[in-house]
């Protein structure tokens, strides 16, 4: 045991002094010159990738709202014409159902006037064969009368007879 | 002769680390079985824990060699 | 930790791998054997082949860096002595077989450690306790080489980054990029907290410093071959670091734990030096595990390799390539795993020393 430490120092302080020199030096130079510029190189490309991708987010955030906006001013356009087109509809059924409601009013009040026309025609012609009726009858009875009454006997029988009929009653 | 038993000191010593990286190790696994996603946490004990225990093997090692 | 696709994008990609560690693993062997060779026409035939020295050098520090064969380049040797600074070459050892007469005192490479000689030859103790060996050793070699592979990967991927800011990674960047990812969203992260950021610079270079350290002790040609980080020296000063760095990053919480831990006022005279304790061991931990378990993983492959020497057979390289072609895959990953480890616990560390909270 005692052996192994004798002369360790004499023989390998050397060593642990270049060793030391060595590993310092190194360490220094690569910190200064090696391990700043890249660290910072990769921190800075990891920023600028986190950033585009952040950025790249809101892109699509903002597409995706724009999207939206149109497709919701696209359902207001349609919704817009519906409302356009029900209304017309509307305007023409109501149109026509006018016109129609007013050709038949005008159909029934022709026929109306039609019929009055007729009644009143029917009415004057009843009247001129009542007339002529009454004329002939009275024509008639005059010729039957004067036929009848022509002797004496004739017209006294017949005096007599509406006599009785009134005594009658 | 005490080489021998320094040697015999250095493969006691290998032993007992031998079983207790086992351990680690199929643990480990175990625990990776049971979750593959956390395997690299795992992975990650597991070495350190392996390093430790191997320290204290060498340590042994290096004591039966010393020892001689 | 998903770098899967890297090795399954072609399947000839795993042609050209297991080439290259076939390869390697040759080069082991004649390394091995080159050494071996060396000590051989040292003691004549008699001396058979020692595994355990030759695999102890192998991982060792020393004066000389062996390439390959015969050659290995000698490294300057630099000496504090109590009475001034030396400096010659390791070629004057001649691999220990001779001393050196320096201006103060003789030197001998005695188990590739540096002691005084006294005339006759002998080591002198006494004088060897005033000497300091600052030597540049093939491991400070190795670190050197390390630290210029990383300045030079991490000086060019901040280039690019300045070049190509803000767009996608590419080339070595896009393979850097992940594992700084990593770093920081798997270890800093959850470990720290929201201060993580001044301590990244710390844990990277920690990381990287480990991970590319692992990989070049991997390889056993000249650039790599040396085990730095499965040499306890370096270990120790990556874990001083960090123990240094947790321990003055700490906040009024953290020491209040240490000092006034909730717990009885009787128990405070134990429970103050086991706290006091942990503040030590967790970084000795640190220093004993990754300097264990590289060294370790070098020792196997040696030893696989040494099998072919002790048997005397080229046939026993059938089993033993195979073996350290497994073992370097497994390095790979343990080259890896270490650093991640190593890195992970510092941010444990560290995110104990500056949580806010009140137990």
């Amino acid at each position: 045991m005692e052996e192994l430490f004798e002369g360790l120092l004499n023989d390998h302080l050397g060593f642990v002094f270049w060793a030391a020199v060595a590993f310092v030096l190194l360490l220094i130079l690569l910190a200064k010159f090696a391990w700043k510029p890249i660290m910072a190189a990769i921190s800075e490309r990891e920023r600028s990738i986190e950033d585009a991708l952040l950025k790249a987010e809101a892109a699509k955030e903002e597409m995706a709202r724009l999207t939206n906006e149109n497709e919701q001013l696209l359902k207001q356009a349609r919704a817009e014409r519906d409302l356009i087109l029900n209304e017309a509809r509307k305007i023409k059924d109501q149109i026509v159902g006018e016109a129609k409601a007013q050709a038949n009013a005008e159909g029934a009040r022709m026929i109306e006037q039609a019929r009055i026309e007729i009644n009143s025609q029917k009415a004057v012609a009843l009247a001129d064969v009542k007339n002529q009726v009454a004329s002939l009858s009275v024509e008639i009875a005059e010729k039957l009368l004067r036929k009848q009454l022509a002797d004496q006997q004739a017209q006294d029988a017949m005096v007599a007879d509406l006599l009785k009929e009134v005594s009658v009653k | 002769m005490t080489g021998s038993i320094a040697a015999l000191g250095a493969g006691l010593a290998v032993i007992g680390a031998g079983i207790g990286i086992g351990q680690v190790g199929g643990k480990a696994m175990e625990g990776i079985a049971r979750q593959p996603e956390a395997s690299n946490k795992i992975q990650t004990a597991m070495i350190i824990a392996a390093a430790l225990i191997e320290g204290v093997a060498l340590f042994g090692v290096v004591v039966a060699l010393l020892g001689k | 930790m998903d770098f899967r696709h890297i090795l399954n994008s072609k399947k000839t990609l795993l042609s050209v791998i297991l080439g290259v560690f076939f390869t390697l693993t040759t080069c082991k062997t004649f390394a091995i054997q080159g050494e071996n060779g060396t000590t051989e026409a040292k003691n004549a035939e008699q001396e058979a082949f020692n595994p355990t020295t030759a695999i102890l050098e192998h991982i060792g520090d020393s004066h000389y860096w062996h390439v390959g064969g015969e050659t290995s380049i000698p490294l300057p040797v630099i000496l504090f002595t109590d009475k001034g600074m030396e400096m010659f070459s390791a070629s004057e050892f001649h691999h220990g077989t001779e001393a050196h007469q320096g201006k103060y005192y003789t030197y001998k490479l005695v188990e590739d450690k540096i002691r005084v000689v006294n005339a006759g030859g002998e080591v002198d103790k006494e004088a060897s306790k005033h000497i300091y060996d600052f030597s540049i050793t093939k491991n400070v070699v190795a670190l050197w080489i390390a630290g210029i592979i990383l300045l030079i990967i991490f000086f060019s991927v901040a280039a690019a980054y300045r070049k190509r800011a803000g767009k996608a990674p590419k080339g070595l960047q896009s393979f850097i990029e992940p594992v700084i990812m990593f770093v920081r969203d798997e270890i800093a992260r959850p470990n720290i907290g929201y201060r993580y950021e001044r301590y990244m610079p710390i844990l990277l270079t920690i990381f990287f410093f480990i991970w590319v350290n692992n990989l070049l002790g991997l390889i056993p040609l000249f650039p790599g071959g040396a085990n730095v980080t499965g040499n306890i020296l370096m270990t120790f000063v990556l874990s001083f670091i960090v123990m240094l760095v947790v321990n003055f990053s700490a906040n009024k919480y953290y020491w209040k734990h240490i000092f006034m831990p909730p717990v009885p006022v009787w128990l405070y005279p134990i429970m103050i030096p086991v706290e006091l304790i942990g503040v030590i061991s967790r970084p000795f931990a640190l220093m004993i595990r990754l300097y264990a378990n590289i060294s370790a993983g070098h020792i196997i492959v040696l030893s696989l390799i040494a099998l072919i020497f002790i048997f005397k057979s080229m046939w026993v390289s059938l089993v033993s390539v195979p073996f350290v072609l497994f073992m370097d895959v497994l390095e790979l990953l343990v080259a890896f795993l270490q650093a991640f480890i190593f890195t992970m616990l510092t941010a444990l560390f560290i995110g104990t020393a500056v949580e806010e909270h009140h137990h």
